[in-house]
């Protein structure tokens, strides 16, 4: 028996990482683009996607894979639009991760596809450990929840290439400064792109198609 | 509370590092946490106490090593410590797109006791 000091040097979440990578690879060999979305709960997630459904189904193949703690409510409000949509339930896990995503896929067939969206539980901090094979993190922030969320985030600020501000119509109700969540958010990621939208009034969504349709291209021609 | 899956993919590590090097023990656990990272340490810490029993490794220490943000500024070509979540070069005031530290979540070393059939080593 005998004391010893033995060194690892090992990332925790390694697991996870090759579960997201392989992951990745089915994504890339189906031709087809993945964007995981996260919010807070309420911020409008599931609107935005049922929009999403509505402006762009009609020229790109879509699924949904639904990331919930309980319930298949939010898979059935995408079912109804005629777009298939898989239901993961957590049962109170508070994120996804590479390996419910890998289980989800038996349900799909990629090939089928042009886009994949990943709903994620709604919860503004441990989705943003939580790789899952996407090439793009895209995140709403709702006026309603506040201007000061950006410092409050920043994991979540700093992965995520998209921000849509969302209920901009409530603008006129509430204190609520878009300039300074514009203002934070380029303070912890220049890189993030901004778009204000109202999934209620239709507001500012054709730019957040187009974003999606020529990410959806780019990854056809590769 | 991710922290519980951070700490059960931890211990699947530290047990696979135990059987490894022949541990009948593990009694200390070093890790670095990134301060960007999102994990808390005492949820971290109670999450493993919990995950850990009747394990080689129940009753370990974890001894959680905060590392700062740190990013370069491409333009001046020095590395800054973040603070207040700015991400701009000290120097130019430029925003910075490159991380050097501060997303880590690493077990670094264990201590422990090897088993009698080690030889004694």
């Amino acid at each position: 028996m005998a004391e010893i000091k033995v060194p690892v040097v090992r990332n925790i979440l390694q697991a996870n990482e090759r579960l997201a990578a392989a992951n990745r690879k089915r994504f890339d060999e189906a031709g087809i683009f993945v964007f995981n979305l996260m919010s807070s709960p309420g911020a409008g997630k599931t609107s935005l996607l049922e929009k999403t459904v509505d402006g762009l189904a009609d020229r790109i193949k879509m699924a949904v894979i639904e990331g919930d703690l309980q319930c298949s409510f939010d898979a059935e409000r995408i079912q109804r639009k005629g777009v298939q949509a898989v239901q993961i339930n957590t049962d109170g896990g508070c994120h996804l991760d590479g390996n419910m995503i890998q289980i989800a896929l038996e349900s799909l067939n990629l090939n089928d596809l042009d886009l994949l969206i990943i709903e994620n539980v709604g919860n503004l901090v441990c989705p943003a450990e939580f790789n899952l094979g996407e090439h793009e993190k895209v995140m709403i922030l709702s006026v309603t929840e506040g201007d000061d969320k950006p410092s409050k985030y920043p994991l979540m600020f700093q992965l995520t290439s998209v921000l849509l501000v969302n209920k901009v119509d409530l603008l006129p109700h509430i204190d609520c400064d878009v300039a300074k969540i514009r203002e934070r958010a380029r303070q912890i990621n220049a890189r993030q792109q901004v778009f204000e939208i109202s999934c209620r009034t239709g507001q500012g969504l054709p730019a957040w198609f187009s974003w999606v349709e020529q990410k959806v291209k780019e990854k056809k021609q590769n | 509370m991710h922290e519980l899956a951070i700490a059960e993919s931890l211990l699947e590590i530290v047990l696979e590092e135990g059987l490894r090097h022949n541990l009948r023990t593990v009694e200390v656990i070093r890790l670095q946490v990134g301060a960007l990272a999102a994990v808390v340490p005492e949820a971290l810490t109670f999450s493993f106490e919990m995950v850990s029993q009747n394990t080689i490794a129940s009753g370990a220490v974890l001894e959680i090593e905060t590392l700062p943000v740190v990013a370069r500024c491409s333009a001046c070509e020095v590395n800054f410590e973040v603070e207040n979540q700015v991400f701009l070069c000290a120097r130019c005031g430029q925003p910075t797109l490159e991380l050097i530290s501060g997303r880590e979540l690493s077990l670094v070393n264990l201590e422990g006791e090897t088993r009698d059939d080690d030889g004694g080593n």
